[in-house]
């Protein structure tokens, strides 16, 4: 920094204009990066504005606690797409969670070889499949054979897409538990197993957790392999095998229906939404900062 | 040590198992996609990749149009995303305080977990009245649908090369400061030829996202199967396409001919997240052996 601002003496036969235009250079790209990050920080902030202006105006006692009013009636809420959305995500984390969280172990304390690069490799590239390819991936496994679209279809297809993260953040969180007390498991003489069951996996406890709250907040507004898995319940699903709301799909299917009222039940779902991915990544972050 | 018992055999074995499910996963995606489009490619073989009608009633599949939509969409997105965010990794990387970069990067992050529909509905209300008054006929098509997406991918490139940047040696850009390069000049001559394949990783893990990226493009792109080029017609990209006509599609043919897009949208996201991810591990790499 101070480089820069020292003035450079004239009796060094410094070509001053070049210097200059360097510096000039210098200072207005620089700015231009400012420039990106502010128009960046702008967009978050229209778009949580915009949201949380049209949410909150939208926002009622009945949406949290009514069902959807047949089309042409005004009013109603969303209760059943708040329940679907939790519904989904608990399924999901049944399904993905011990998968990811099992893989995690082994990558974390065994994986420092070919077969864990390998997989670390794939859980990054199947990380980036799209959505909507896991919906039709739950769709032939599930839905098919069933016969009908079902929460348990829904659930699946999210519990997929948490996989690959789950192992990664897993593997992450276990790999800072230092060595120092896994040896102090080894001086007992405890086996392995046992070392990383009992030992090092509750160390990383608040760490694992973490994880799984960012994955959740990742898939809890995911919409697209939901469309034709869980499709979409306008009354209370009985039990998992039947169609169930969710907000995600809800809000889609509320914006592009050509209703007034839809229109602003949809943003107040997306509110109630946005709230939920928020504060559970919040959550995970604060949990995050007090491990450290 | 003492030789292992037969519980570390057995846990280290059913860890094993439970990570190698990744393979098995990616393989079942891949063959239940293969199996269930069987019917159209038997009818059409691979000519359903260039015949450009797509006419479900006269059971007609050719998905170019679709093609030529995700991949303009998605070049339209980055052609966007990659200036302003390297731009903001720049900045985050070279410029900001700590306090203000961490914030910064946070609110960066913050992007990517704004749920795609909720971009969608953004798009709907907010920026198709905007391109409407800019001229476009309809105010949804290729361009919005563009815009939307570089502001879903931006925090791909930006986070992830500010982290790139950070593998970069000190030594190294010490010592073309020492010899009076200016801070600029230190970047674009020491870091970002250190980082390039780093960075080129994040602008194709980017590009992976916007091709499948689904809810938000659907709602803005105008969804209609014909190759205009003005960015200003409406456009209709493979994951809309799926996700619009899959619960209405009537028959057979109809629905795996979806599955079968799916499956060609499968095939090249894992090329190009494979070339991505190749990126970025080279450059982690490279900073070890450097530093």
């Amino acid at each position: 920094m101070s480089a820069q601002t020292l003035a450079a003496p004239s009796y060094y036969e410094i070509d001053l204009p070049h210097y200059r235009k360097r510096q000039a250079v210098n200072w207005a790209a620089f700015l231009l990066t400012g420039v990106c990050a502010a128009l960046t920080i702008s967009i978050l902030f229209f778009i949580l504005g915009y949201l949380v202006y049209h949410g909150f105006s939208s926002l009622n006692w009945d949406f949290f606690t009514k069902l959807p009013k047949p089309v042409g009636e005004l009013g109603g809420g969303m209760a059943n797409a708040i329940v679907g959305t939790f519904k989904l995500l608990g399924l999901a984390t049944l399904v993905g969670v011990p998968v990811g969280f099992l893989g995690g172990v082994y990558l974390s304390e065994y994986g420092h070889n070919k077969i864990g690069f390998m997989v670390r490799y794939a859980a990054d590239i199947l990380n980036g499949v799209p959505s909507i390819v896991m919906g039709i991936f739950a769709y032939t496994v599930v839905v098919l054979p069933m016969g009908h679209f079902s929460a348990l279809a829904g659930g699946f297809a999210l519990g997929v897409m948490m996989i690959p993260i789950a192992v990664r953040s897993t593997e992450e969180f276990l790999r800072v538990v230092p060595h120092s007390v896994r040896e102090a498991g080894f001086a007992l003489g405890l086996p392995e197993w046992k070392v990383i069951s009992f030992i090092v996996i509750p160390t990383a406890a608040k760490g694992l957790i973490t994880g799984i709250l960012l994955d959740l907040a990742r898939v809890a507004g995911e919409t697209a392999p939901l469309l034709f898995t869980a499709f979409g319940n306008r009354f209370w699903a009985n039990g998992w095998m039947e169609p169930i709301a969710s907000l995600p799909v809800m809000i889609y299917t509320y914006a592009i229906a050509p209703y007034d009222d839809w229109h602003r039940q949809s943003w107040a779902a997306a509110l109630v939404l946005m709230m939920l991915v928020f504060i559970t990544s919040l959550t995970a972050r604060i949990l995050l900062r007090e491990r450290r | 040590m003492s030789s292992k018992g037969w519980g570390d055999v057995l846990f280290k074995n059913v860890t094993l198992l439970f990570s190698l499910s990744i393979f098995i996963l990616t393989a079942w995606i891949g063959w239940e996609l293969f199996k269930n489009s069987k019917l159209p490619m038997e009818k059409f073989g691979f000519s359903f990749l260039w015949d450009q009608v797509w006419d479900p009633v006269q059971e007609e599949y050719g998905v170019l149009p679709f093609i030529y939509g995700t991949i303009v969409s998605s070049i339209l997105a980055l052609l966007i995303a990659v200036p302003l965010g390297l731009g903001v990794a720049i900045y985050l990387y070279e410029l900001a305080p700590p306090r203000i970069g961490n914030i910064i990067g946070f609110l960066t992050e913050l992007l990517a977990a704004i749920p795609s529909v909720v971009y969608g509905l953004i798009g709907v209300f907010v920026l198709v009245p905007i391109m409407r008054k800019a001229g476009a006929p309809y105010g949804v098509g290729m361009l919005t649908a563009g815009i939307i997406l570089s502001i879903m991918i931006l925090p791909f490139i930006a986070t992830i090369s500010r982290e790139i940047f950070k593998t970069v040696p000190q030594t190294l850009k010490e010592s073309a400061m020492s010899l009076g390069a200016t801070r600029w000049e230190v970047l674009k001559l020491v870091t970002l030829p250190f980082s390039f394949s780093g960075v080129l990783g994040s602008i194709f893990l980017a590009l992976g996202r916007a091709l499948g990226e689904t809810m938000a493009v659907t709602m803005v792109i105008g969804n209609r199967p014909e190759i205009k080029f003005s960015l200003f017609e409406p456009g209709y990209t493979m994951a809309a396409v799926i996700a619009n006509e899959f619960t209405e599609a009537t028959s057979d043919l109809y629905v795996q001919t979806l599955i079968q897009v799916g499956l060609v949208l499968f095939a090249i996201t894992i090329i190009v997240n494979g070339i991505a991810r190749y990126l970025i591990y080279k450059v982690a790499k490279e900073a070890e052996v450097v530093a």
